[in-house]
């Protein structure tokens, strides 16, 4: 392997803090793979990182449509990067209809590189340009690179021999290759990708490369860009990272869950978008015992996960929206017969089908409220890609120490989006204990509870002298037979409500960010925190009072909640829905505090300017 | 091999008190069943019996072992979970033909086609019963339920027929007023490795009386039912003089003595031949209604796929603890 050490410049190099970046193309130009690489090399470099991938539904949508375009975001920086950025800085468009779905995003002035050999006049009718952009002068508040990349990229592997279609398919490594020019990036991660993943096709390897390099010496030596810029390192902690997107962190959550409680994982999901990458992922996992089960449908993945949870072993579903509205009656069960049960949402548009491959924090209530009778459940969110890890593996301690089902939600855009990890060790990782018992004794009975956490005990099969029955018939509060007498129902209903609400002792309190008091509070939950934190960050440099308070622990909440809503003279909940975890709030502190709201249902994450105006606002209003 | 403690009927005798009607035939189901296990040599904390929801569903109550009563339909689906969890142990599930064939007619087909090493016991009286009486997949065309005043009007399933289309390796029927075969029957049940499928024609007492009369009254039993045994010739009837041959595509009922036929042209029944064709045939026929097991074929079970595939995997990967895998790969240091 030759080690391509970028080249120093002879043009201008520039010095920036943070660059967004968006590749765009068709769904099968492989713009997910150019953006991670683009990624991994700059987090190897350093930099902080924060990515989002945006693809539509269709696995290969006609050729050119506006609705088949596959775009990557990546906003990388030397400082503290907490969401894919907003508005890009570059745009790589390799055809008209990613152009023109993307155009709007790029700051006016700034640069945006397209593939002239893609505006084709058929091209142009697809993306429903009348004209060609390129040429009316539409483009005329942008700084447009026009190179003909496939017919470079043809050039560059005239003598390889290969197909068309290969040739073709390397375009995408002559765009990276001028993205690495211009932001003063090392080649050299990208060539030993190739070399690793087409090992046993070098041509391959070999065609890729060569259209890296043409690419990055193509911008090189090209006039139309007069400098290049360098991003310093981020001061990050010190450490072993990795970049990890959220699905993969939840799995391996639960990996580290699996063995810390020296339990097997057993897994029971069907494939739904855009939860199928856990379980695609814990699949791989047979040699650490994973029993990952793809079952017939969502509710035979709950309820098969539910049968190895009665039999002890640490027991997981995975779904998504409509997955989790099917699993609602036996998530019921699970809380009937008090088994741990870890049930993760990743969330997507809804109602119905919705918007499968795009975000909205579409089913709290769902979580919360969605099921028959009282069924209160532990619902607790992840917020960021890599904090996935931490909120799965405690998801799985809570249901184990609780013997409770746990919801947890993701959404799709930190499930896909991916960040730094600072890589956790098993042994960083809090204890987990279970409630299983082995011994019977005379006096034991099925419902017989911990004082503290009210959980029950764990009686698995195999156990001798414990035989016993559970379901779904409301339970003797003692015995656990069947009962249908009055007040052991409103004893057992309070009861499985009572032990939820102890969670609150075993969680850590609410805490506000930048200002612990202040003129406005901002409230979000789960994946918004990257837009939030970043948004109320600003506020601050500029000198607002501003607060940021984020909940990861929403069933129950964490009994400072309201003491800290009352530092604030003004407090806002902001969710990429119609107000659901503002719902919750009014309800439970609608006495004491008033919430106002802001609320964006676009299948699209939050833009921090938008925020940053939405918060500026409120603060000047009387 | 552990040595099982000797166990008896009343060791697996629940101190729960039975609520079925008087008469049902449940009645007789569970006694056979708290016969049969005490024969199978399996330890009592590692027998599980799952249900889903129905009259019969109850039945895990009524047994002392471990046990869930589940939610409509999930039986099979939760009992799978049980078993891949935990493969050493027995797991049975108890459904009828509501639960399985009309709201959990998936996970039914599905657990099946898997082959997973589970017990399902489907008590199935054409009828939904716990609901008080509407007409349920096998209720017979024009069949007057609450649901059908003026008739049925839906084609019926027959169990065996779906079941071996998703490719059953075991499936045996059994009249419910025939407890000594039905104890045996359990027991060959559990020495199955794979999915075993036993359909009981339980009779319900109050919604759908005399459903099964005309074959299992006493009076006519020997003459509308051929019991079925592997490798024996499928003679029937009080002078056990009935037998099955084929002719051309079908089967037909002949008599020996008559037009020439003798014992030697009947035919042998081979529950173990894996080609489903004749199995097929058996479970289809309405004279002689075919009982006993109809199908036996011995094939690897899903669980034991998965384990011999989790030991390849096992065998090649340096990957031990969580952490080998974390630090593993594409990380970089921050220094």
């Amino acid at each position: 392997m030759i080690s391509e050490k970028a080249k120093p410049n002879k043009k201008k190099v520039e010095q920036v803090n943070a660059v967004v970046i968006r590749f765009v193309g068709d769904s099968g130009d492989g713009m997910q793979l150019t953006g991670t690489q683009f990624t991994d090399t700059s987090a190897m470099f350093g930099n902080d990182v924060a990515t989002f991938p945006n693809y539509p539904s269709e696995i290969r949508a006609p050729q050119g449509s506006l609705y088949g375009v596959s775009g990557f975001q990546v906003h990388i920086g030397s400082m503290e990067i907490s969401t894919p950025g907003d508005d890009l800085d570059l745009l790589v468009a390799m055809n008209p209809a990613g152009l023109k779905t993307n155009i709007g995003a790029l700051k006016p002035g700034h640069t945006v590189i397209v593939d002239t050999d893609a505006f084709t006049k058929k091209n142009l009718q697809k993306a429903e340009y009348d004209s060609n952009p390129l040429e009316d002068g539409s483009l005329e508040n942008y700084r447009v690179i026009e190179v003909a990349m496939t017919t470079l990229t043809r050039e560059a592997l005239k003598d390889l021999g290969l197909d068309n279609k290969s040739i073709v398919r390397s375009k995408n490594m002559f765009a990276l290759g001028m993205v690495y020019w211009m932001y003063n990036r090392d080649m050299e991660h990208t060539l030993e990708f190739f070399a690793k993943k087409f090992k046993f096709k070098p041509i391959i390897a070999e065609a890729n490369s060569k259209v890296l390099k043409a690419g990055f010496y193509f911008a090189e030596t090209l006039e139309l860009i007069p400098n290049s810029y360098t991003i310093a390192p981020s001061k990050m902690a010190k450490g072993q990272y990795r970049i990890v997107n959220g699905n993969t962190a939840t799995a391996w959550g639960l990996l580290a869950a699996s063995e810390k409680s020296g339990l097997e994982l057993f897994l029971g999901s069907y494939p739904i978008t855009p939860a199928t990458d856990i379980l695609h992922e814990l699949v791989k996992y047979k040699h650490f015992g994973v029993k990952a089960f793809q079952a017939e449908d969502e509710i035979a993945g709950i309820t098969s996960s539910i049968g190895a949870s009665f039999a002890g072993d640490l027991a997981v579903t995975t779904t998504s929206g409509p997955g989790l509205a099917l699993k609602g009656e036996a998530i019921g069960l699970a809380l009937m017969t008090e088994l741990p049960l870890v049930i993760i949402n990743v969330q997507r548009g809804g109602p119905s089908t919705g918007l499968p491959t795009k975000t909205e924090q579409s089913d709290l209530l769902q979580a919360m409220y969605g099921r028959n009778g009282e069924s209160p459940v532990v619902v607790i969110a992840a917020s960021t890609p890599a904090n996935c890890f931490d909120y799965s593996y405690m998801a799985a301690k809570l249901a184990l120490e609780h013997m409770t089902p746990v919801i947890l939600l993701t959404d799709g855009y930190i499930a896909n989006g991916s960040e730094p990890w600072k890589i956790k060790s098993i042994n960083e990782m809090p204890e987990i204990g279970n409630r299983k018992i082995t011994t019977a004794s005379d006096s034991w009975h099925p419902y017989d509870r911990d004082n503290e956490t009210l959980a029950r005990n764990w009686a698995v099969p195999g156990t001798p002298g414990l035989e016993h029955r559970v379901g779904g018939l409301e339970k003797d509060k003692i015995s656990g037979n069947v009962s249908y007498v009055p007040e052991n129902h409103e004893y057992m209903t309070n009861i499985r409500a009572e032990k939820v609400k102890r969670v609150e002792n075993y969680i850590p309190d609410l805490k506000s960010e930048y200002q612990e008091e202040g003129d406005l509070l901002v409230v979000g939950w789960g994946g918004t925190y990257g837009s939030l934190h970043s948004a109320v960050g600003r506020l601050n440099d500029e000198g607002h009072k501003v607060g940021h308070v984020h909940f990861n622990y929403i069933n129950p909440m964490p009994k400072n909640t309201s003491e800290v809503f009352s530092k604030f003279k003004k407090i806002i909940v902001c969710e990429l829905n119609k107000g659901q975890l503002a719902f919750i709030l009014k309800a439970k502190y609608g006495d004491k505090h008033e919430f106002k709201q802001y609320n964006k249902v676009q299948g699209l994450p939050f833009s921090v300017i938008d925020l940053e105006e939405k918060f500026k606002t409120l603060l000047k209003e009387k | 091999m552990e040595e099982v403690k000797k166990y008896t009927f009343k060791d697996f005798q629940s101190d729960q008190e039975v609520r079925w009607c008087p008469g049902c035939d449940d009645y007789v189901i569970l006694r056979s069943m708290l016969k049969a296990l005490p024969e199978m040599g399996v330890k009592k904390e590692d027998i599980v019996f799952i249900s889903g929801i129905g009259c019969s569903s109850r039945f895990p109550y009524y047994v002392d072992t471990y046990g869930m009563h589940g939610i409509h339909g999930r039986a099979a689906a939760i009992a799978s979970g049980v078993k891949l969890a935990n493969p050493k142990l027995s797991v049975w599930t108890i459904t009828g033909d509501g639960d399985s064939l009309a709201i959990g007619g998936n996970h039914f087909i599905h657990v099946l086609r898997r082959n997973i090493d589970i017990n399902i016991v489907l008590f199935n009286n054409e009828i939904y019963g716990l609901t008080k009486g509407q007409f349920s997949p096998t209720s017979l065309i024009g069949q007057k339920t609450k649901s059908s005043p003026y008739g049925n009007t839906q084609p019926p399933f027959e169990p065996g027929e779906l079941a071996i289309g998703a490719q059953a390796r075991f499936f045996a029927r059994l009249g419910g007023n025939s407890p000594k075969e039905m104890a045996a029957l359990f027991v060959e049940a559990e020495k199955h490795k794979g999915t075993s499928l036993i359909e009981i024609l339980q009779n319900c007492v109050i919604f759908n009386d005399g459903c099964y009369t005309q074959y299992t009254d006493k009076e006519v039993r020997e003459d509308k039912q051929l019991h079925v045994e592997h490798g024996k010739k499928m003679i029937f009837g009080k002078n056990k003089n009935k037998g099955l041959v084929l002719d051309g595509l079908k089967l037909k009922v002949v008599t020996i003595g008559e037009d020439g036929v003798t014992e030697d042209d009947i035919l042998v029944h081979d529950a173990k031949e894996s080609d489903s064709t004749m199995h097929h045939m058996l479970v289809k026929l309405k004279y002689p209604l075919v009982t006993g097991i109809i199908r036996s074929v011995d094939e690897m079970t899903f669980e034991e796929r998965e384990a011999q595939l989790t030991e390849e995997v096992k065998a090649k990967s340096s990957c031990v603890k969580v952490d080998d895998l974390f630090f593993s790969g594409e990380t970089y240091e921050v220094k």
